[in-house]
This record gives C-alpha cells, sequence and structure tokens, in this order.
C-alpha cells in the first residue's frame, strides 16, 4: 500500500533524488543529516571510522510493513528498534548504526520527513547514532512505498547471554503483554475493517535492558518476540537448549483488545508479532527481581513469570491450560491467514 | 458496555469444566460400551484439541474427527482449477482464507501467487465486490468455499454483482453440505459412530433440523454444540446422558445462537441463486450425490466453470495411496494409525486431506496432540 497523502502541490521523490547530483545531495543533507546530526556522520567520508573497544555485537536487518503508518509507530521507529533491540537482547549497548533507503519514485518527502523525525527520536532513547547511510530511489512499482535497512554495532556489557544457554530450572519471563504489534498491523491492513485503540508495542528496549545489566542479575537467555512471537522464541530456545521448556496459558499476558482481535479471526496471541517486547530466561530465584525490574523502567507495567525450563519433552513447548490439559505451543505456519467461518 | 472477557469467561471456566468433565467421567462408567462421538465440523475439532478437552474424558469415550473442513475436503483437482484460473491472463482470483495453502497437483495457490498470479485472500466475501469495480478492466474469480455457514455470503455476493451490474465478477463454486457428508461417512459398514455433535454455525443458517434425518436413520444421539470448551463439554454429557438413557434425540446445546428453522432469509437468498450439484467428489470420501451445490442456470453467465470449462478439464487426482484420510473421517483409523503422518505427510508438505488445514485431524494431532 502506498502512501495516500498524494495532493497535487506537494512535493514527492524523484528519480533524480538517488541519481547522485545535486538533488540527491539536497534530498541528504536537508533531511537525515539533519535529523541524524553527529560529528561522525557530518565527516561525509566514504566509511564511518569507530573506535570499537572489546567484544562487539552486529547485526542487520531490513524493514518493511504495509501500512507504513500504524497505531503505536511507524517504519521509522520500526528500523531504529528494531535493530537496536538485537543489539540490547545480546546484552549489547547499542552504539553505532548504518541506514539504508530504497525510496518508491513518487513517494510523499512530507511522509518521509515525518519518518525519519521517528527514527530521531527513536534513537535519542538509546543515545545511537547513525554514523553512515545510503540512499537509493527506484522507479514508480519497484518497490513499496519505502523499504529501509538498519545495521548496528554495540560493545557486549553483559557476556554469556545466548539460545544455547538455558537451564532446567531457569523461570521464563515475557517483558509485557504479546501480540500487539501484530494485531496493530492485521487491523491496519485493508480488509479488515475495526476500529480499536489497539496499538503496537514498538519500543526500544534498551533503557529496560539497561537497567537489568546495571542490577548485575544473571540472565541466560533473552530474546524480542519479534515474528513468530512467542511461541517462535520458546520453541527456538528449547531445540538449541536441547531443554523443555513448560508456560501456563493463565499466565501470559494479552491486552483484551488482542484477544478480541484473535478471537474474531481464528488467530493466537502467541503466534502475533511484536517489536517491543521480550522474553527471558533468568534463574528462579531472581525471577520475581526481574519481573519488578522491567515493570518498573519498561514501556507496560504487565511483565510476568509465565513458566519454566525442564529436563524433559527436549526440544519442545507445552503449554498447560487453566484446567490441566496439556498441548505444544508449536512454530507458527505460513503466513497468518484468518479462519474462514 | 459488554467486555470481551465477560462473553466468553464463563465459557472457558476452569472450574465449570472440571465439573462437567468429573459428571461426564461419572456417568460414562455407568455406560457398558464405546461411546464414539463424531465432531462433523472442523471448528470443534479445533476447539477439542486446542483446548486438550479429548484429555478430560474416560477411555470410552472417543472422538472421530468428520469430514467438516471445507478446505480438507477440496479435492486436488478442483484446487488445480483454481490455480488455472489465477494464471489466465487479466484474472484476478479471490478466495477466503487458508485455501491458498492447500497444495493441488501442482502446488499451492501461495505457490503461484509468488509465480505472479494476482490471488488474494480475503476475510469477508463482499470485498471481492469493491475489487471487482477497482479492476473493471480484469475478470475477477471468486473461488467460492464452505459449507452452509458461509454459503449465505456468495448468495449476497453474486445478488449485489446482479444488482449493481458487475459484470467482470465470476463465481467458481465449491459450496458443500453437512447432511450428505454424514451419510457418506456412515454408509460405511465398518463405521464406528454411535454419537454426533452436530455444527453449530451451519445450523444458525440451516436450523437444528438439519439433523434430523441423521438422528432417525442412524439412531444416534445428534447434540448441536457451541464453540468454546464448555459448549463442547456440555454437549458431550447430553450425549452421554442420552447413550446411558438408550434414546436417540436432537438436541440443542448452542441455544443462544441456534433454532429449529434457522435463518430462513439466508436460506433463500441460497436458493435463489444456487441449487444441487448432482455429485461432488470429496477428498477423502470420494464422489458424494447430491452434496454440493452449483450456480443456477439463470446466472451461467457468472460461471467460471462454464466460461472457461476448456481450460478446467482436469482428471481426478487422488491422494498418495498410503493417505488414511478415508478412514479417519469415518472413524476407522486414527492420524496415528496412518504410517505417513508425521514423516511423509507434514503440515508443510501435506498428502492427504485432513493435514491440509488447521481444522484437520490430522493437522490439529499434529499440533497440539502427544504430549
Amino acid at each position: 500500500m502506498s502512501v495516500e497523502i498524494k495532493l497535487p502541490t506537494e512535493k514527492a521523490v524523484q528519480l533524480s533524488h538517488g541519481g547522485g547530483g545535486k538533488e540527491m545531495n539536497n534530498l541528504i543533507k536537508s533531511i537525515f543529516f539533519k535529523a541524524f546530526a553527529n560529528p561522525i556522520l557530518a565527516s561525509e567520508e566514504d566509511a564511518a571510522v569507530l573506535n570499537l573497544d572489546g567484544p562487539t555485537a552486529f547485526t542487520t536487518d531490513s524493514f518493511t510493513v504495509s501500512p507504513l503508518f500504524f497505531a503505536g509507530g511507524d517504519i521509522g521507529k520500526l528500523a531504529v528498534a528494531g535493530t537496536v533491540n538485537d543489539l540490547a537482547m545480546m546484552g549489547a549497548e547499542p552504539q553505532y548504526l548504518s541506514c539504508s533507503f530504497i525510496i518508491e519514485e513518487g513517494f510523499a518527502i512530507a511522509s518521509l520527513k515525518q519518518i525519519v523525525a521517528s527514527m530521531a527520536s527513536e534513537l535519542h532513547k538509546s543515545g545511537t547514532r547513525v554514523v553512515c547511510g545510503d540512499t537509493k530511489v527506484v522507479p514508480k512499482g519497484c518497490a513499496d512505498g519505502l523499504f529501509i535497512n538498519t545495521s548496528g554495532v554495540g560493545r557486549i556489557l553483559k557476556p554469556h547471554i545466548s539460545v544455547n544457554h538455558l537451564q532446567p530450572g531457569d523461570a521464563i519471563i515475557v517483558s509485557g503483554d504479546i501480540g500487539r504489534h501484530g494485531a496493530a498491523i492485521l487491523m491496519a491492513r485493508e480488509g479488515l475493517n475495526l476500529e480499536s485503540d489497539l496499538r503496537s508495542d514498538c519500543a526500544n528496549l534498551w533503557p529496560v535492558v539497561e537497567q537489568l545489566i546495571a542490577a548485575n542479575i544473571t540472565i541466560h537467555a533473552m530474546r524480542d518476540a519479534t515474528r513468530g512471537g512467542l511461541a517462535a522464541v520458546l520453541n527456538e530456545w528449547a531445540q538449541a537448549s536441547k531443554v523443555g521448556i513448560s508456560v501456563a496459558e493463565s499466565q501470559i499476558p494479552v491486552s483484551d483488545e488482542v484477544k478480541g482481535l484473535c478471537e474474531l479471526y481464528g488467530f493466537e496471541p502467541h503466534d502475533l508479532a511484536n517489536e517491543g517486547t521480550f522474553i527471558l530466561a533468568v534463574p528462579q530465584t531472581i525471577a520475581s527481581g526481574v519481573v519488578e525490574i522491567i515493570n518498573r523502567y519498561g514501556d507496560s507495567q504487565t511483565a510476568a513469570i509465565i513458566g519454566q525450563v525442564e529436563d524433559n519433552h527436549h526440544g519442545k513447548v507445552i503449554l498447560t491450560t487453566p484446567w490441566g490439559s496439556t498441548r505444544y505451543l508449536d512454530l507458527p505456519q505460513g503466513e497468518l491467514l484468518p479462519r474462514i467461518c | 458496555m459488554i467486555e470481551l472477557n465477560q462473553l466468553y469467561q464463563g465459557f472457558r471456566d476452569p472450574t465449570t469444566i472440571h465439573n462437567l468433565a468429573r459428571e461426564i467421567q461419572t456417568l460414562a462408567s455407568q455406560y457398558p460400551g464405546n461411546i464414539n462421538i463424531m465432531e462433523v465440523c472442523g471448528g470443534h475439532t479445533h476447539t477439542i484439541m486446542k483446548y486438550g478437552l479429548n484429555q478430560l474424558l474416560p477411555a470410552n469415550i472417543e472422538f472421530v474427527h468428520g469430514p467438516g473442513c471445507p478446505v480438507c475436503i477440496m479435492p486436488k483437482e478442483r484446487i488445480d482449477h483454481a490455480a488455472i484460473l489465477a494464471s489466465q491472463p487479466e484474472v484476478i482470483l479471490v478466495t477466503l482464507g487458508d485455501m491458498i495453502r492447500v497444495p493441488g497437483s501442482k502446488g499451492s495457490l501461495a505457490q503461484f501467487r509468488a509465480q505472479g498470479c494476482d490471488i488474494r485472500p480475503i476475510y469477508d466475501p463482499l470485498d471481492t465486490l469493491t475489487i471487482a469495480k477497482e479492476n473493471p478492466e480484469k475478470t475477477v474469480i471468486f473461488f467460492a468455499i464452505g459449507f452452509e455457514t458461509s454459503t449465505p455470503m456468495t448468495a449476497v455476493l453474486i445478488e449485489q454483482a446482479e444488482q449493481q451490474g458487475v459484470n467482470n465478477l465470476l463465481f467458481h463454486i465449491n459450496h458443500v453440505l453437512v447432511p450428505p457428508a454424514i451419510d457418506a461417512v456412515m454408509a460405511d459398514p465398518k463405521a464406528t459412530v454411535n454419537a454426533f455433535i452436530g455444527p453449530s454455525h451451519v445450523s444458525v443458517i440451516s436450523g437444528a433440523k438439519l439433523y434430523r434425518p441423521a438422528v432417525e436413520r442412524y439412531h444416534t444421539p445428534v447434540v448441536v454444540a457451541g464453540f468454546e470448551p464448555v459448549d463442547v463439554m456440555e454437549s458431550i454429557l447430553r450425549i452421554v446422558k442420552q447413550k446411558l438413557a438408550g434414546t436417540a434425540e436432537l438436541d440443542v446445546q448452542y441455544s443462544r445462537a441456534v433454532s429449529e428453522d434457522g435463518n430462513l432469509h439466508a436460506q433463500q437468498k441460497v436458493n435463489q441463486y444456487l441449487m444441487i450439484r448432482p455429485q461432488f467428489r470429496w477428498r477423502g470420501l470420494g464422489p458424494v450425490a447430491n452434496s454440493a451445490l452449483m450456480l443456477r442456470p439463470e446466472y451461467a453467465h457468472r460461471d467460471a466453470e462454464r466460461i472457461f470449462s476448456e481450460k478446467l478439464n482436469v482428471a481426478d487426482i487422488d491422494d498418495h495411496k498410503a493417505c488414511q484420510c478415508g478412514d479417519i473421517l469415518r472413524g476407522i483409523a486414527k492420524p496415528k494409525d496412518c504410517k505417513v503422518f508425521g514423516r511423509g505427510c507434514t503440515p508443510e508438505s501435506p498428502l492427504g486431506s485432513c493435514m491440509v488445514s488447521s481444522e484437520g485431524a490430522c493437522n490439529a494431532y499434529y499440533r497440539y496432540n502427544g504430549v
């Protein structure tokens, strides 16, 4: 879906903006340099020069989302939070980002500015800087409005967080109610005409992770539950660490709005994507303290202990219903499609 | 204002579920034989497996997962129809939900979409009207699937297309009927089913009376049940009570939505535009007479099967020989009795009908069972 603001008088990105000449220079300077202002970017060298010290985490992600603007965020916020969160989940302080834009010809400049502004505000939350970037403009029809790629590096402050490190007896904690990003995007898409206060959970997780690191707690595994949701993270962990994981359905926090959407369309909250909610495996003894820290410093006050790691049913995740029956919590399969009736 | 929680909380109350389970246990222990309950509808299969209700029942109550999943019962040749239609120049193929995941003989609709075919999954059939209006230069084909529940929506779509003169909208009708499917299952002398949970959203449209012939013909209790865990457990209890009393009656547990006669207005719309198809081949069950619908001749100008008949000349395509879906649908076999279950046949690459959709028995077993 393209952005709807299309007044004849409005300025739009043209192919010449990607041509490397004057127009491109103007675009870069007036929008990107202005929003991301920092000395490394301003030096305009062929590559950013960084001083890295010790073990460093490095990650990359490309962002495409339809619609580009959704309740609770936009593609810009997502592009920064996504990469910053990947670094944070490795116990790394997000320091430097690269940022590449692939823009479809005709894309409204005003929308681009709005997206870049929300990137800048998200960067500010974790003190992260965009130090290099690239802009390409492709002919109309060759991209869906705007694609963004960000890569990031960060100094590891808390080593040994790994999908391989879950241990029997660990508590599984979720940092907030699940499924809000996936639900907000589904609602905003054409076809599902619903009105709701539902907002994406899209958020920069570094501030809360920084507090967890400052408290010097033991973290065995930590991962943001993006595509594939809670179900995907738990299954990946169970398989990578060769352990079993059990979760209690009644303990998993889900907002009424997300529940409602799931009831209507036949989705499961644990299959829906999150963009500011993460899962931790920590020793049982400190679990309630971890929940307290997350609730004090995070965006939602709904963090909860939802289950534990076990030394049986290796590689599998088991969900217990409120009436005591059990079933596998499987990986979500294929694209999410509404049920038929 | 009513909150969502209030709407379903009572139907998922652990205490109520435990109490029902206990009463079922007590009463079923007094019944000398097995109670083999067919839940005809895939929605019930999903409820039973998702909420683990089978784990709460005594050993002499078994579920037989019936043929009530419209995606699962679609034979490969008709999925091929959809793919062929979608491959025609200037055609947009529109269909419901996870139909696009199911493989035909040359791939699924999702794969054809990836190759450039314009295939659009929708939730509300009336969205097809908008697509047709927005693309007047294209031929838009609605690949209509579903049981009695979803047929009225197709009928209304035909009506709207007629009334508004949307002439670029065609239909490929695959609507099927519940009672002939029950008859097909029961026709097998080896069939072990001796009670039914009746599909309830079907009954909202067609009325509970739809099942009277089955009650009389097979002398089995039929309880029309809602889709929440308490609904299903209460319906099982009612079945057990009937079995103990030796009765075979039609009973409506889902009384908050189902009446004896159903939605007459919806039935009238369906009859206005659609008629009984002499024969339809069901995946897993084979050809079943009078078990599906087709467009009435006066709407032949909207019938994609007729208009594209030369292209749709596809022979019947059977499932893999090792597939036991037919036996599973009749209650003669369980998914785990099948040699290819979970090995050659998985949700990612299903060999047979019961594995294809989340409402299919094998798919539900694969995902949820075996803990």
